[in-house]
């Protein structure tokens, strides 16, 4: 069947920030779809709130829109733009959910839109739990013995007659939000409560527990005749009980006899033809390892996390095919792109094997509970494709960049045998590490499996890499991967190493020369601090580089970005940004040089290694990376340019740090030098803090040293520079709402910056000394603020010598200008400030990186011109996925994703931007306070403000009796928990009658104090808990602004 | 200890030797499958064939005699990347090495399998010999002068046997048959007999078949003593009787029908290939392990390959073939209601 004509006009929905459960891969699904759907001569409407992503890039769609994904606003939309149909299968579980809901209430039908793709009943059948399993029950496919429950009663009678432990899964969240495993009624009642709040249509799936069953899943493609394929079969590592998400994955299945592999595959495909799938799916299946007793876990009747996996694993690209397949076309039509000669209508069949290793955030979270269940709580991973599993195994554990390049996780090396049978009783992100201990000291395999249900095949992988001599320095040869095993010839191949094999099928490639090369470092896995951010800048460069007429080769793992997309770059090398992985591959390519600069922290830690191995650094030159990373060479930069900055020293140990901060005065910012989004970072306020800090951080081994600074509380600046090394362009300069304190990742952050004379009257903002009077810059007439930071700032940038892009935070304090980070590399700013000035910054960056100047560029010099909209950046939180993690914001950047918000005005744009985040803004209810002894006084006026928007205030003992003694009425005092009174902070919350809480404490992470109580239960529940003032006078302001949902202006930026 | 591959063009292999160690002369081809090796090991459809397996971990759910498809292997010899030595399947009886020992199979492991198996995609199906001994040009005049002859012979049963007992009465002619062909017919309540190659259409016909099975098997159908089974065939279309031909069988059958057959450059062996139904449009994934085709118009096929559009089945009416096997094992078992449409020929020609 060829294409559906009647389709002219599509409107493509995103998945929104990135969340634990939902990351970049829907960026590299979006994308690819836009480009299928342009193909097809389609017009194409996006609707996108997250700015980081490829798909909100002008070329890619006719119509953009950065708004909030709420109902209200997509209806609107749809208004505006009239579009015939809707994709909805690849934009996650947000854009189906999106798009089940239009659909449901009759909109799509008045408005005369279609879903392309699967139908609404099928995506019902496929994700209503009793619904599914009555579609299972009608085709005879076994599921899991379980009862759909709205309510506790039903879950608690349910586990009375299974037995526990059962497994709770709420409806329609994403990544498994709420669920777990319950091994007693306790635990069954606060999992399931969780899990009933947190569904939309409130109900759970209580199941009985399989746990230690293999876990296998098969990616699914069916078009709308009937024709079904598997793309990728994938095998789970931990078996049943870890969320496949937080699962180490191999593609294909290793350990399936032909007959089970078949029997799976069959009920896979008869699962998917009983739905009528149309276009990409997801069965997730549990085997008895002792029988052939199988069940169907669940099904994804959309592009996934494991589609983006399985696309890269074999070389499939199955959110383009799955396009195809909306709009009409069926796979016998649609032509395999990595052949060029075979169709969509294959299995792909693989001649290696692919292993992803998830990425956790626990590095960062010390404090958060590391175990691991049906919650996922991985941010990001890795994929690594070798022709055998412990090369590959250890390929991912090098590129997760956890420290390690094998298996040893010095951390055991003391424990006792006992020590580690137990800590294998409990499965946590380093069970890995522990097995491969435990298989050192001799504890057999069967007792490992016994103990963990690990298949043996796994395990014994273990005790061959541990018997397996360490790596010869043999050299690597590198094979393709061509979804055919080499049956056909591939057009679009990408690379792998592997150590044995005779044949290096990348080397008449690398021979080529006929362009100049270039290798462009990638930003490997997602992370907190390390976004889809740049992965956006690294696909800018490569792109840009490309029509500049190079041959650009890209080195990255994650397989779920578009930098790893097979036609993203000339060449791809699937492999770790390790300095060997990525030295092997220099070698043989021997291209003019290597840019670093656009993957993030990740390529940057890279820069000494190759510049010490005689490698060309493009742009920047290794030696300024240094100079910015080196505490002492910085500080003596910026004194030699006369610029200040916080004092402070570097230290190495405990006693040096204390000794620091006596004399610098605490409160005092701590932190290691290279690191990512200030890892290990906090503000120590006195000796205790500095003393359990220095502890953790000394628990992995440090080369650099820890860096100790005077913390000035102040407005944050921060602004994104390109430089020439001569002329110098700042497209924007922004200001955070959150004062110095919280990390600039977490803060909310504004463009263009607000006046002097607005800034003046934020709270707690009074010593601005810097007059009104209108300066020059390049020629341009500007305030004195912004002439003052960009003079600092190409004061900066010469003396670097930048040649590409440099962000800058500066923090205004007492009048005066600080400069408190300097990085020479894209930062998380870049694709917002791009999109929103309509700069090419990453283009530019590039260009000028390898040796064209601003002016010959056409560009001048100066600041950007403001355009008429103000944009406001919000981050987003996955907290309600990492039990234990206190959520105050701090140094230490906690969120995973970000929004945007464009509006005439700051307010329009706060509104949209904090909506578009999904904080739940009400407009009535009340406000409670809980605030540190120093944030009292400024509280008052917080209290007044929300009590004049017509809140009830109330207060915990110490901020109720300073606002009673400040003539504030009508404070409600609610007693804390540890008073154990009937009615406490949490009773209050769980009431309903709270819609804020605003909680600022002076010290500690500790799970067990009472403020991490309350703002973790106000998080679960759902409430915006807010930890910083200003975060809080800004909410209020915008509360105070009167904008709503109906009322917002929608920003076409493609069309400004 | 060093086992060396020498390719009929002179291109020598190294690797190690695994199961048991010896010479082997024999035709390379690669097949595609990541699962099934012992449904593949035991397919006499690789006789005088050296297996060359792509999927390069192999062995790890070691050997479960249930899946074997024959006792015996008919392949000259084995060659993966890396036999599993610690299989892990709850049916598991033993590795693959100790497997092949007791058999007396030639195994080969450590050589790169996908260098290997581009080579044959670009050059075509080439012979090869195995040996311990440093290679000699003598070697590979060996190998260039090997060459598969008198194949089904070689490997169809000598007996008539009947199994199981059913209303419809199967006459299946082996030609180098998988066993899960028989288990096929029997799921769906048929009694099968199954004969030589040669049986006379006279003997075949003495036992009242509802239905002719034409099975699988090795070699070239063009080879000379596949004359007699192709004239039986002429005989038993005459008489209208409902045939189903898989793989081989689909080949004789079409050389009986008056088509001829090919080479292919270097065939299908996997459990990936596409083909499609053109009276429906259909894709179906198939099982598939052969090295011929039949040389047939698109509009006299009833199944055509999606890659490379070649005939992957015929109707013709009352009896039918298909190139691919649709008892999968190893492999998809998509099409295995072309099973049940050989039963409803049978019951409708026995209700005519």
């Amino acid at each position: 069947m060829p294409r559906d004509k009647s389709i002219k006009k599509t409107m493509v929905i995103g998945s929104g920030p990135i969340v634990i459960g939902q990351a970049a891969e829907f960026d590299y699904a979006g994308t690819q779809a836009c480009r299928v759907l342009r193909e097809d001569g389609i017009e194409i409407v996006l609707v996108n709130s997250n700015p980081a992503t490829i798909m909100t890039d002008n070329n890619i769609a006719d119509h953009i829109y950065i708004e909030p994904l709420t109902l209200t606003t997509v209806k609107r939309i749809i208004e505006k733009e009239r579009p015939d149909s809707i994709l909805s299968g690849l934009g996650g579980q947000t854009g189906l959910t999106l798009s089940m809901q239009l659909a449901k209430d009759g909109f799509l039908d008045k408005m005369n839109v279609r879903l392309l793709g699967s139908l609404p009943e099928t995506i019902d059948r496929a994700e209503d739990r009793q619904m599914f399993k009555d579609t299972m029950e009608e085709i005879g496919q076994p599921c899991i013995p379980s009862v759909i429950a709205n309510e506790l009663d039903t879950a608690l009678s349910f586990a009375d007659d299974m037995g526990y432990p059962v497994i709770v899964r709420p409806a329609f969240t994403m990544g498994g939000s709420g669920g777990g495993i319950a091994g007693n009624e306790e635990e069954l009642r606060e999992i399931a409560t969780l899990g009933l709040s947190l569904s939309p249509i409130r109900q759970i799936l209580v199941e009985r527990s399989i746990a230690g069953w293999k876990e296998v899943e098969f990616e699914v493609m069916r078009d709308r005749a009937g024709n079904a394929i598997i793309i990728c079969s994938m095998e789970n590592f931990d078996p049943v009980g870890v969320h496949t998400g937080d699962s180490i994955v191999v593609a294909p299945t290793v350990t399936l006899a032909d007959r089970e592999y078949q029997m799976l595959r069959t009920a896979s495909l008869n699962i998917v033809h009983s739905l009528k799938i149309e276009g990409g799916c997801n069965v997730q299946l549990a085997l008895n390892p002792h029988s052939d007793e199988y069940a169907v876990i669940e099904v994804n009747p959309r592009v996934s996390r494991s589609s983006a996996l399985a696309s890269k694993a074999t070389g499939y690209p199955i959110a383009k095919v799955a396009t195809k397949i909306a709009i009409g076309y069926t796979l016998d039509e649609i032509i395999n792109s990595v052949t060029g000669t075979t169709y969509a209508a294959f299995e792909p069949t693989l001649d290696y094997v692919a292993v992803k290793f998830p990425k956790w955030p626990f590095d960062k979270f010390v404090y958060a509970d590391m175990k691991l269940g049906t919650q996922m709580k991985a941010t990001g991973e890795v994929m690594s494709i070798a022709d055998n599993f412990e090369e590959a195994l250890l390929k991912a554990v090098r590129g997760a960049e956890i420290g390690l390049t094998t298996l040893d996780l010095p951390r055991l090396a003391d424990k006792t045998d006992a020590a580690i049978r137990k800590e294998l009783l409990q499965v946590t992100d380093q069970r890995l590490f522990v097995l491969y201990e435990a298989i050192k000291r001799g504890i057999s395999i069967d007792e490992l499996n016994q103990i963990t249900k690990v298949d043996k095949w796994f395990l014994n992988s273990l005790l061959n890499i541990y018997k397996s001599s360490p790596r010869l320095q043999k050299p690597l040869v590198y094979k393709k991967v061509d979804t055919c095993a080499g049956e056909y010839e591939a057009k679009t191949p990408y690379f792998y190493s592997i150590e044995n094999a005779e044949e290096n099928e990348a080397l008449p490639y690398a021979q080529k020369n006929d362009k100049p090369k270039i290798i462009v470092l990638g930003s490997g896995p997602i992370r907190i601090g390390q976004g889809i951010e740049f992965d956006y800048a690294c696909v800018h460069c490569v792109w840009t580089l490309r029509e500049m007429g190079y041959e650009v080769i890209v080195i990255n793992n994650n397989p779920e970005t578009v930098s790893t997309d097979f036609d993203t770059a000339d060449r791809l090398y699937f492999e770790p940004l390790h300095i060997d992985d990525v030295m092997s591959i220099i070698n043989q390519e021997k291209p003019e040089g290597v840019i670093v600069a656009f993957g993030g922290g990740t390529a940057i830690k890279l820069t000494r290694e190759l510049a010490k191995r005689g490698v060309n650094i493009i742009g920047t030159s290794a030696d300024s990376i240094d100079i910015c990373e080196d505490r002492s060479r910085f500080d003596e930069l910026l004194e030699s340019l006369g610029i200040s900055r916080p004092a402070g020293f570097s230290i190495m140990n405990t006693d040096e740090a204390l000794e620091a901060s006596a004399k610098l005065g605490y409160p005092v910012l701590l932190r290691p030098s290279y690191v990512i989004g200030g890892q290990n970072m906090i503000i120590a306020h006195q000796p205790e803090d500095i003393v359990e800090y220095m502890k953790i951080i000394l628990r992995s081994k440090q080369d650099n040293p820890v860096l100790v600074d005077k913390y000035l509380q102040g407005l944050e600046i921060e602004v994104d520079a390109i430089c020439d090394g001569k002329d110098v362009l700042i497209p924007g300069i922004m200001e955070h709402i959150e004062r110095t304190g919280v990390h600039s990742g977490d803060s909310i952050s504004v463009y263009p910056m607000r006046k002097e004379s607005q800034l003046k009257t934020l709270g707690g903002f009074s010593q601005l000394k810097i007059s009104n009077e209108p300066s020059m810059v390049a020629g341009q007439e500007t305030d004195e603020l912004s002439a003052k930071l960009y003079n600092l700032t190409e004061k900066l940038c010469l003396a670097l010598n930048v040649k590409g892009l440099i962000n800058i935070q500066y923090v205004l304090y007492n009048g005066e200008i600080y400069v408190i980070e300097v990085n020479p590399r894209a930062s998380r700013t870049v694709p917002y400030i791009s999109k929103v000035t309509g700069i090419p910054m990453c283009a530019l960056a590039t260009k000028v990186s390898i040796g064209k100047t601003l002016a010959e560029l056409g560009v001048a010099p100066g600041i950007g011109k403001v355009p008429d909209y103000v944009a406001v950046k919000v981050p987003v939180f996955s907290f309600e996925k990492l039990a234990g993690l206190d959520i105050t914001l701090g140094p230490e950047m906690k969120s995973t994703g970000e929004v945007l918000g464009i509006g005439r005005s700051l307010m329009e744009a706060l509104y949209k931007g904090l909506v578009a985040s999904k904080c739940n803004l009400k407009h009535e209810g009340g406000i409670l306070l809980t605030v540190r002894e120093s944030d009292k006084q400024e509280a008052l006026g917080i209290a007044k403000k929300y009590k004049d928007l017509g809140f009830n205030i109330y207060a915990t003992g110490g901020t109720a009796a300073f606002l009673k003694a400040h003539d504030f009425e009508n404070v409600e005092v609610v007693e804390k928990i540890q008073n154990n009174a009937e009615n406490n902070t949490v009773t209050l919350l769980e009431s309903g009658k709270i819609s804020y809480v605003i909680c600022t404490t002076s010290k500690g992470r500790d799970p067990a104090l009472d403020e991490v109580k309350i703002r973790r239960r106000a998080c679960v529940l759902g409430i915006p808990c807010l930890t910083s003032l200003d975060t809080a006078m800004a909410l209020a302001d915008c509360l105070l602004s009167g904008f709503n949902e109906e009322t917002t202006e929608l920003v076409d930026i493609n069309n400004f | 200890m060093t086992a060396y591959l020498i390719l009929e063009n002179g291109r020598v292999f190294q690797g190690e030797f695994f199961g048991a160690a010896g010479e082997a002369v024999g035709e390379v081809v690669f097949t595609t499958g990541m699962t099934g090796y012992l449904e593949t090991i035991t397919d006499p459809g690789y006789h005088g064939q050296i297996i060359l397996q792509s999927f390069p971990l192999i062995g790890n759910y070691g050997v479960i005699p249930a899946d074997l498809e024959k006792d015996s292997i008919s392949a000259k010899a084995y060659i993966c990347k890396y036999p599993c030595q610690e299989p892990s399947n709850y049916r598991n009886e033993g590795d693959l090495d100790t497997f092949f020992m007791s058999k007396g199979i030639v195994g080969v492991k450590g050589i790169d399998t996908r260098a290997l198996a581009k080579l044959i995609r670009d050059n075509g199906v080439m012979n090869a010999k195995i040996t311990s001994q440093p290679p000699t040009e003598a070697d590979r005049v060996q190998a260039a002068a090997y060459k598969i002859e008198a194949a089904i012979p070689a490997v169809s049963c000598k007996e008539v046997k009947t199994y199981g007992s059913g209303n419809l009465h199967v006459a299946l002619l082996d030609f180098g048959m998988k066993d899960s062909l028989v288990k096929s017919l029997m799921a769906r309540g048929c009694k099968v007999s199954v004969f030589p190659h040669d049986a006379s259409p006279n003997m075949i016909m003495s036992m009242r078949p509802d239905g002719i099975m034409l099975s699988s098997g090795p070699g070239d159908p063009a080879d000379p003593t596949n004359q007699v089974i192709i004239d039986n065939l002429k005989e038993l279309i005459k008489l209208d009787i409902p045939m189903f031909g898989v793989c081989m069988g689909h080949l004789l059958l079409a050389r009986a029908k008056g088509f001829e057959t090919t080479k292919m450059k270097f065939g299908h062996h996997g459990s990936n290939q596409p083909v499609k139904d053109l009276k429906t449009g259909r894709v179906y994934i198939s099982s598939q392990n052969h090295g011929y085709a039949a040389v047939a118009a698109r509009e006299d096929c009833y199944f055509v390959n999606v890659n490379d559009g070649s005939c992957e089945g015929m109707d013709y009416g009352r009896s039918f073939s298909v190139q691919f096997q649709p008892e999968g094992r190893s492999g998809p078992t998509d099409t295995a209601f072309l099973f049940d449409k050989f039963v409803e020929n049978m019951k409708e020609a026995r209700n005519a």
